[in-house]
């Protein structure tokens, strides 16, 4: 079982949680490239390692922010608000 | 140590002759080479998909001087963790001939390759709880039928006669109104698919070679000059890519980032118990399988775990997620114990459909992006990377299925879930 911190209500069980994927692509702006878009809607990095990515506490606060967990072993290293520093481990 | 002797043929009489010596005479089903310094093909990833690609460069288009590098050992990955169903029950027009094709190479491959892999024509019924549900798989059946492949409407009736086990009252949470039965799909035992083809590619010359990793793709010239392994440097014009899960980081070695993304699925299996189920039952609305394997085990799964994942292994949330689907159909079943979970890295698509064929650099091919369904797909799969290595181009069946489908906005969206890789 996951345990999830999420920023404003704490360490809880992954049922509460749903799951928003990679937060670390970034939406273009509207004029861009269609290649810039292509990118921004099918590709990953896909990490074996260290992933941040989008959690909604959709069963408490319904507030989305950002996990920073490794793949290999589902280690959580942090999380944060989503415009907040995502600190490099957390406790 | 015995060598492998190629003219030994499996049968009966085989079997009798090994009997009196105890079954100790058996020669090694395959040898273990060390790599040469130079391949005509490479092939990277010895489970189903990779093994099954090697086979058909020798048998199908007369290339033997073929490697298959596994990094562990065979049919260790995915091809070891699947749920053994074989099925050719979709929609969209390039999945159903790409899939049928694949289970009409299943029907006959245990004679092709000398080796029981034991296919079951058990059938696989997908029950149908909603009204929504009736005319998605009426629709379902005709496009299937349209295409040459058996499907059968059963009745709430017919299917609580068949599996009495199966609770088909209507005061469930989801009553059953019917199925969508293909009675050619069924199960094949998996390792045997992988020992089958191993055995098969190692008698036409193919030098398997385990713990042997690929750590870097070298490429000159805008074209694929060989692979740096654990095992030393080994030159090839032609490099293809079967090694599901880890996709993504094997195609960044050759500079490629690709619409994948890695998503762990679980398995689980009961204690093993006499028949009770002679055939597949899956249930879209409640997200599960099962059938019931031949040592009697009853084997299960159901969705992702919903999160980015190489850890082959998931959480308890799911497991409970398909414990409590199993009981709802099949009340009977809570008496049994579960006996082992695993996972598998599943190579999760933006359009959950598969990606085989060439790739952007000269000489580089992959079969990958298989989401869940990759098992059923791997003599097909093998059979198309084959003829796409050796002809350096597609064939209609998998012209389809390439990378450059998402840019060029012609997806094969089967479930129409849209670009989230977990939704598919």
């Amino acid at each position: 079982m996951l345990l999830i911190p999420c920023p404003w209500c704490g360490a809880r069980s992954q049922l509460e949680f749903t799951y928003g994927g990679d937060a670390t692509v970034r939406r273009p702006a509207a004029d861009a490239a269609e290649a810039e878009w292509f990118r921004y809607v099918y590709i990953r990095d896909n990490p074996m390692g260290p992933h941040d990515e989008w959690w909604l506490h959709s069963a408490g606060c319904r507030q989305w922010f950002r996990v920073r967990r490794d793949t290999r072993t589902h280690d959580i290293l942090g999380s944060a608000a989503p415009h907040a520093p995502l600190p490099q481990a957390a406790s | 140590m015995r060598t492998t002797e190629a003219s030994l043929k499996y049968s009966i009489f085989s079997l009798a002759r090994n009997a009196r010596s105890y079954h100790e005479g058996w020669p090694l089903a395959w040898r273990s080479p060390a790599p040469k310094p130079r391949y005509d093909a490479v092939i990277v990833g010895g489970g189903g998909h990779g093994l099954a690609t090697a086979y058909y460069l020798a048998k199908e288009h007369g290339l033997a001087n073929v490697a298959v590098l596994e990094k562990g050992w065979l049919g260790g990955g995915n091809t070891g963790r699947n749920t053994t169903i074989v099925r050719s029950n979709y929609h969209l027009d390039a999945n159903a001939h790409f899939y049928e094709f694949s289970l009409k190479l299943w029907e006959k491959l245990a004679q092709d390759l000398n080796f029981n892999i034991m296919y079951s024509a058990r059938g696989v019924l997908n029950l149908v709880h909603s009204p929504a549900d009736l005319d998605a798989a009426m629709r379902r059946g005709n496009a299937m039928r349209l295409n040459g492949i058996d499907a059968t409407f059963l009745t709430r009736d017919e299917i609580a006669k068949w599996i009495p086990n199966l609770d088909c009252s209507a005061e469930t949470r989801f009553p059953i109104l019917g199925g969508l039965l293909q009675p050619r799909g069924g199960t094949v035992r998996h390792d045997a698919v992988a020992w089958g083809y191993a055995r098969a590619a190692d008698t036409r010359g193919v030098d398997i070679i385990q713990q042997c990793a690929v750590t870097g793709i070298r490429i000159d010239d805008g074209a694929i000059a060989g692979v740096d392994t654990t095992q030393g440097f080994i030159a090839t014009r032609k490099l293809g890519l079967a090694v599901a899960g880890h996709s993504g980081h094997v195609a960044a070695m050759a500079g490629l980032k690709l619409p994948i993304e890695s998503h762990v699925l679980q398995a689980m299996v009961s204690e093993p118990v006499k028949p009770v189920l002679d055939t597949v039952v899956t249930s879209g609305a409640v997200h599960f399988y099962i059938s019931q394997s031949d040592k009697g085990e009853l084997v299960m799964g159901g969705d992702l775990d919903f999160y980015n994942s190489y850890a082959q292994r998931g959480n308890l949330p799911i497991i409970e997620h398909v414990v409590s689907a199993c009981l709802a159909l099949f009340p009977s079943f809570g008496r049994l114990k579960l006996m082992r979970t695993w996972g598998g890295v599943m190579d999760m698509t933006m359009d959950g459909s598969p990606i085989i064929g060439k790739l952007p650099v000269k000489g580089l091919y992959m079969t990958g992006g298989w989401c869940y369904g990759g098992f059923k797909a791997t003599p097909a799969s093998g059979w198309l990377l084959a003829h796409t290595i050796a002809r350096d181009a597609p064939h209609a069946l998998n012209a389809a299925f390439t990378l450059e489908r998402f840019a060029e906005g012609r997806m094969i969206d089967e479930k129409g879930a849209g670009p989230y890789a977990w939704m598919h």
